[in-house]
């Protein structure tokens, strides 16, 4: 058994890897956890306050209380997410031991660090972490990120910019492929990304990692739509506590995610689920208030 | 008659690694498809159910009524093959279900063993070790993520391989199961293995 390993890159993708075509769901209380995992979450997101909340609330937004993340993992049997502040080291080495299954390193909480991420290769636990372009993806997935996710903007309801860095991810990758080989330094250094992830994407025509959708996702219709474009499965956080019937809305981004290309599917699934989340324009944020903007 | 028609091989596609699958099949001449509803299930000689999170699937085969229609499949002479979470939903007897279902978790029942989820503990203790496995004459580098186990196994069904004294490859007739990911490696020799099972008539 000496040849056993553990906490391996290989690992840490290919537990990403299975939540593909799946939803993860923000929850902030156990009973919560459990509506997520009866509705058919493939993993829970522990935080102290939704997006939304979170958002109108203010002030400093940090990890979560270790006592409630246990509550979480005892509650349910499906993995349980949770989230630190960008650069918060310490934080991410307590979810660790709690024993946490996934990290997001997210730009929802407030920043610990205002120039550099933690480096996840320091960790057995596997990361998630936030874009909205292909060179900070390329960052994070070089710092160690077994998954990737659009920033979309957390807590509006609106699916805007989530498309937007789903698109301009998508597309970059799609520019890379067309570029001839000599021509990809130059790429690696304008995009501000490691040369041997550049040469990756040219060859594969994808990130080395699953690509989630996250940010604004508030109708089952959102969730297809980010599957359309072309990603890999969704993460919903104030969507659906933040909406009339979370029980049926969460089994409906479920079912969308899976049906995503069944419009007969989708209609059905869409019908009488009560009022979503009311929902933000963004243009009306002023820039201190958008949380897609950090990260560096 | 046209027996150059390739066997058509299902991948249940509600959630998690189905897209390796059906890869790894049609890269070994097995025509592949994706089951998300009954209708997807037939003329199919076998199914892969892959891995994934194995609560999220069984909501998925409540909601869109699969269960009658893949146990019709079994029933038929098709092959059944599940991985990690698709071994879970085989199994007869499944330990470690969510709390909230009384601890009970829907299965098809076709594979007498009974599965231990989560086997190994949570995803800092999920490994990757190489496997020796029955019939196969090099190691087989096998990831377990979140794993179960076989912890019991019926008289009517082979281990082909264990690890740390439980089973985690196993067959019994013409339906396999198996721990680990074959799926998340480049070795094909499961898969083949697999193909091997379907029974000639169903596969036109």
């Amino acid at each position: 058994m000496s040849e056993t390993t553990t906490g391996t890159p290989q690992l840490n993708r290919g537990f990403a890897q299975m939540f593909k075509g799946g939803v993860i769901m923000d929850v902030v209380t156990p009973e919560q956890a459990r509506i997520a995992e009866a509705a058919g979450a493939t993993a829970v997101m522990a935080l102290e306050r939704v997006p939304a909340d979170i958002r109108r609330d203010g002030g400093v937004a940090r990890m979560s209380d270790p006592k409630m993340i246990k509550e979480i993992i005892a509650a349910v049997t499906i993995p349980v997410m949770a989230k630190v502040r960008i650069g918060h080291v310490v934080e991410a080495q307590i979810l660790q031991a709690l024993g946490v299954d996934f990290i997001d390193e997210s730009e929802v909480l407030t920043p610990a660090d205002d120039q550099f991420h933690i480096l996840k290769t320091d960790f057995r636990v596997p990361f998630v972490c936030g874009a909205k372009n292909l060179g900070e993806a390329l960052r994070r997935v070089g710092e160690g990120a077994s998954m990737i996710r659009t920033k979309g903007e957390a807590g509006t309801g609106n699916v805007v910019e989530a498309v937007r860095h789903a698109r301009t991810v998508l597309g970059e990758i799609r520019a890379i492929q067309s570029r001839p080989t000599e021509e990809l330094m130059t790429v690696a250094r304008d995009l501000q990304a490691p040369y041997e992830l550049v040469k990756y994407v040219h060859e594969h025509g994808r990130l080395p990692v699953v690509n989630f959708a996250a940010g604004g996702v508030a109708t089952p219709a959102d969730a297809a739509l980010m599957m359309v474009l072309g990603l890999d499965g969704v993460f919903v956080g104030s969507g659906i506590f933040k909406s009339d019937n979370p029980e049926r809305r969460a089994q409906a981004i479920v079912k969308a995610v899976t049906h995503y290309q069944n419009p007969d599917v989708l209609a059905e699934i869409s019908e009488d689920l009560g009022a979503p989340m009311t929902g933000i324009n963004i243009d009306e944020l002023i820039p201190a208030e958008r949380l897609a903007s950090r990260g560096w | 008659m046209a027996g150059k028609a390739a066997p058509v091989v299902g991948v249940l596609a509600l959630q998690g690694a189905f897209r390796e699958h059906r890869q790894r099949l049609e890269s070994l001449g097995a025509a592949g498809r994706e089951v998300r509803l009954p209708a997807d299930v037939d003329g199919l000689a076998g199914l892969v159910l892959p891995g994934g999170e194995s609560t999220t699937m069984t909501r998925l085969l409540d909601s869109f009524d699969l269960w009658e229609p893949i146990a019709a499949l079994h029933a038929r002479g098709g092959a059944l093959w599940g991985t990690c979470a698709g071994a879970i939903l085989l199994a007869a007897d499944v330990l470690g279900a969510p709390p909230q279902d009384g601890g009970h978790q829907r299965s098809f029942g076709v594979l007498d063993v009974t599965v231990q989820r989560n086997a190994f503990g949570r995803q800092v203790d999920s490994f990757t070790t190489p496997l020796d496995v029955r019939g196969l004459d090099a190691p087989f580098e096998a990831v377990f993520i979140r794993a179960p186990t076989f912890v019991r196994v019926g008289s009517d069904v082979d281990v082909l391989a264990d690890y740390a004294g439980h089973a985690v490859l196993v067959r019994q007739g013409r339906v396999l199961a198996s721990a680990f990911h074959p799926e998340l490696t480049g070795d094909a020799r499961l898969h083949r293995a697999f193909l091997e099972m379907l029974v000639p008539e169903l596969t036109r």
